[in-house]
């Protein structure tokens, strides 16, 4: 059994560790810093933390402000306000306006899954990856948050740092060295890439395993940059194995299966397999089952591959 | 009181008006923008850029600087015409609003533009934005300043939001004046261009504002209430709102939508159509009898 590791308690320890080497970082909450953790920065800097309350939109525009006068603002909330209710904020100010505003979307995908669809986020990503100049970033475990959190803070612009509620399965050692931006091969493969993000990486590495006890020799791509999309690594990806298949924790319309659709079909049109949850609401339930409901087990994946193995074949 | 001279509130009002002229130039010239609420606010984009605010056209990013968030961004035209008489940019550059390659954006880009400090037109962003950069100031340890402690103006830069009426609809203002009240922003002053007309009616059809005096006190600002056309009161009110601590300010300054032009004021039809040649003419003829009063 793979180790369980907390997001949020990573996230607020690494964000505590951020405060304490770069003093321009500020974290602003609307009133939700105990279900994210955020609180521990708020407890270490209490001078650098304000609660707008429950007031998403002026989380954003008073983070917005903080960020033009030289700060760089950590603005915490559940991904899916962002992406709607704040929608609006953060179009016209880090993506027009160039805010170097960091977003970071608490109980992202399906984690929160107790509280329900009204508080699932699924399509998040696809609406924030139609935004100009927005930077998309999905870390798969809590070592892979600890080490791409101050990569945010010192990237150029606007961020969606998307996180996962829950204890997840620890993926990475020490030895993981990601890169904004850079896609990273877990697992070498010439027959098919399962391309995943976030909580789906651990997915496709266990559907890898069980693919070779078929004879399908699987590559697994981790796209932890969602957005600006590593094209290179996906476009070798599908010159190399003919065949793709993409797993993440959020609608098949828009998001790391859109984004690698675009790529490839501009450039090296192979078979595309998309993981995800359907064009539909999810349910309230466990988190784990949930996600094997609605399209995102290691099975669905398995079935993808095969699909996408002869559709190449078939070609 | 605070003593501001005869010689400098005539020279501002002349400007105001000076100002209403080029933006009618503006505007009949491209067949595109919004009179109405520019000219409501001329006086008060005049005063601030000509007397109240300290800023370096020289140097628009200076962090000393105060900061002017012009919210109610449809109106830039009046924006764009101070801060290029102010020596942001040459003047002859008005002639590119909203054409192509012009960094005059039909609405303010603060990306091209050096000078605007928030994209605006969507309404509504002002406050929150502005309580943002109040809580810089204060959390980087700097005192808002005060006409009674002159010499704190050395370090101290203030944050001014000039507001529409309509816009003051929106949710997110309110949101933000309770923030700003939370966190006891002194160092922050909104202005109210109370015009009283949006953009399909007055602004008591439409969505009523009043009791706004109560309405803002209720949120915990100080307020003055100004005729937002008469200088002298404006200057008077940007000084005291500089000298409350502990708590936002904001002028609610009555004034005139399409102020200075017989046909326009308070004919919300005024808020985004540009003149023909004819109404152009009367206009024009109207705001310079205006300038020689």
């Amino acid at each position: 059994m793979t180790e369980l590791a907390s997001m949020r308690k990573a996230y607020g320890q690494a964000l505590v560790e951020l405060g304490k080497v770069n003093p321009d970082v500020v974290v602003l909450s609307a009133d939700v810093s105990n279900s994210d953790h955020s609180y521990m920065f708020e407890e270490a800097f209490p001078d650098r933390f304000v609660n707008v309350g429950i007031a998403e939109q002026c989380l954003v525009d008073v983070a917005v402000g903080l960020a033009y006068s030289g700060k760089i603002p950590f603005a915490n909330t559940f991904a899916f306000l962002f992406a709607t209710r704040a929608l609006e904020m953060v179009r016209t100010h880090l993506c027009y306006g160039k805010a170097n505003v960091k977003l970071m979307g608490a109980y992202a995908g399906i984690s929160d899954s107790f509280d329900g669809p009204t508080h699932h986020a699924i399509t998040d990503v696809a609406i924030m990856r139609s935004l100009p100049n927005m930077t998309i970033v999905i870390p798969g475990d809590p070592v892979a948050l600890e080490k791409l959190l101050p990569q945010v803070a010192d990237w150029p612009g606007p961020v969606f740092f998307r996180l996962n509620r829950n204890e997840v399965p620890v993926l990475f050692d020490d030895s993981y060295a990601p890169r904004i931006g850079e896609a990273i091969t877990l697992r070498p493969g010439n027959d098919v890439t399962l391309i995943g993000t976030g909580l789906m990486v651990g997915r496709c590495l266990e559907a890898a395993e069980a693919l070779s006890g078929e004879g399908i020799d699987a590559r697994v791509l981790e796209v932890h940059t969602i957005k600006p999309l590593d094209v290179d690594s996906v476009l070798g990806a599908a010159r190399e194995t003919g065949a793709l298949v993409t797993a993440e924790e959020h609608s098949v319309i828009g998001g790391l299966g859109g984004a690698v659709a675009e790529a490839v079909s501009d450039a090296c049109p192979v078979p595309i397999k998309r993981v995800g949850i359907a064009d539909e609401f999810a349910e309230t339930g466990p988190y784990f089952e949930i996600l094997d409901r609605y399209g995102m087990s290691v099975e669905h994946i398995l079935v993808a591959a095969r699909q996408a193995v002869a559709a190449r074949q078939g070609r | 009181m605070h003593y501001h001279s005869e010689e400098l509130i005539r020279d501002i009002s002349a400007q105001a008006q000076a100002f209403r002229i080029q933006v009618l130039k503006m505007i009949y010239s491209a067949q595109t923008g919004h009179l109405g609420g520019a000219f409501s606010a001329a006086e008060i984009v005049a005063s601030l850029y000509f007397h109240h605010l300290r800023l370096d056209p020289t140097r628009p990013d200076w962090p000393g600087r105060d900061r002017l968030l012009f919210s109610k961004g449809h109106a830039c035209a009046m924006l764009y015409t101070a801060m290029a008489h102010r020596g942001f940019f040459p003047v002859d550059e008005l002639t590119t609003f909203r054409q192509l390659d012009s960094r005059l954006q039909g609405h303010p880009d603060r990306v091209k533009l050096p000078g605007i400090e928030i994209c605006a037109g969507p309404l509504g962003h002002g406050v929150a934005i502005g309580v943002g950069m109040a809580l810089a100031q204060k959390m980087a340890g700097r005192k808002p300043s005060s006409f009674s402690a002159p010499s704190a103006r050395a370090t101290a830069a203030r944050v001014y939001v000039v507001l529409g009426d309509g816009e003051i609809n929106a949710g997110v203002i309110w949101e933000g004046a309770m923030a700003a009240a939370k966190y006891r922003l002194g160092n922050l002053t909104a202005i109210l261009d109370y015009n009283g007309v949006q953009q399909t009616g007055a602004t008591a059809d439409v969505m009523p504002t009043e009791p706004i005096a109560d309405r803002w006190r209720a949120f915990g600002w100080h307020v003055q209430e100004i005729h937002g056309h008469n200088v002298a009161e404006i200057l008077e009110a940007l000084d005291r709102a500089d000298e409350v601590h502990a708590q936002p300010s904001v002028v609610i300054a009555r004034t005139t939508k399409g102020k200075g032009v017989s046909f326009m004021e308070y004919d919300h039809r005024w808020h985004g159509m540009p003149p023909t040649r004819e109404q152009y003419e009367q206009a024009l003829a109207e705001l310079e009898e205006g300038l020689g009063k």
